[in-house]
């Protein structure tokens, strides 16, 4: 699968302030394998791909057998090529372009949600503000990346403030970050990220609306 | 956007109280067969909304699908209303388009099957 992913996903021009890093094939093998071998969250679930970016994870996601994938990212640009990436590989994705922020949702039909959300180095908890939304919008699982010098921090957020019953981190990885920035001084360099599984605290069969501000503002 | 993402899918305009289901203008509707999953189907069902669900696949040009919801011991053994669920959930994706605000009129265009649900400053 990593193989297939790498070989034939578009990338697109990237955005500074959006943080835009495309998921590296081995993260995606990592975070998709990891979620359907050891806690079947994937294959015969409706998953979303929040910031899916060009649809990597989502893709990665359909690979493995997830029922339905959704596709939630605020650039155009990106979904196009999403788009482009979900018809080569032949695989059946819906895509719908918004800002996580006032994301206006319902109901409880998203089992999983899969992301790579931008790390806050732009936007100041940018990575709290999607935690928050996918924690509202999974009924199962959430499974995440965040910079592991955030640790601390990121599981007092989820348990304390976003309503997570668990916050686990299931392994370390490095993420090649290329220099893809005119900030960017070195050519590439390696971030230690954690990969995590939060579950939500389970809510009976009510009408989410989410897009409320992130409480930790 | 097939319609199991519609049924998620709800206006968040600032003032709003209820924003779904959003009702649907079709431009472009187009059919793509997937294959079936009676499981998932099942387990699915009960997290629908009905009426916004048979209704908008009215709107979308099909009329197979009952009004009001089924008993969920139809699942169990009727294969045709299987596949009438299964199509009409799934098979059907709105390509062009929009989504409106049932309460403002607001339109959220659809275009290549991507509705852009994003706000503008008054609006948030």
């Amino acid at each position: 699968m990593s193989v297939r992913s790498s070989s034939t996903i578009l990338k697109p021009k990237v955005q500074v302030e959006l943080e835009q890093y495309p998921t590296g094939p081995h993260i995606a093998s990592r975070l998709l394998y990891t979620a359907e071998n050891s806690f079947d969250d994937i294959s015969n679930k409706v998953v979303a791909d929040f910031g899916c970016g060009c649809g990597t994870l989502g893709a990665a996601a359909a690979l493995l057998g997830a029922e339905q994938v959704i596709g939630i990212d605020i650039d155009s640009q990106s979904l196009g090529i999403a788009s482009m990436n979900a018809e080569n590989l032949e695989l059946d994705i819906d895509f719908v372009q918004c800002d996580i922020s006032n994301l206006g949702w319902r109901g409880q039909i998203v089992d999983t949600v899969v992301m790579n959300p931008p790390f806050g180095t732009r936007k100041k908890g940018a990575d709290i503000d999607f935690l928050f939304v996918a924690l509202k919008v999974a009924s199962e699982a959430v499974y995440s990346l965040h910079k592991t010098s955030t640790r601390d921090h990121v599981k007092r957020a989820a348990l304390r403030d976003l309503n997570a019953s668990s916050a686990e981190v299931l392994c370390e990885l490095r993420f090649d970050v290329p220099q893809l920035y005119k900030f960017h001084k070195k050519k590439e360099v390696d971030i230690a990220v954690d990969l995590w599984r939060f579950v939500p605290k389970r809510s009976r069969g009510e009408n989410i609306n989410v897009g409320v501000r992130c409480p930790l503002d | 956007m097939r319609l199991l993402t519609h049924n998620m899918l709800s206006s968040n305009i600032k003032g709003v109280t209820n924003g779904f289901p959003l009702r649907i203008e079709v431009e472009k509707v187009v059919e793509k067969e997937v294959e079936i999953n009676h499981d998932f189907l099942r387990n699915i069902f009960p997290k629908i909304d009905w009426k916004a669900f048979s209704d908008a696949s009215r709107i979308m040009g099909y009329v197979e699908l009952p009004e009001e919801a089924p008993e969920p011991s139809v699942l169990e053994s009727d294969l045709e209303f299987l596949r009438k669920f299964h199509h009409a959930l799934l098979e059907l994706h709105l390509e062009e388009g929009a989504l409106v605000c049932p309460e403002t009129g607001r339109k959220f265009p659809v275009n290549k099957g991507i509705p852009n649900m994003l706000l503008h400053e008054d609006e948030v």
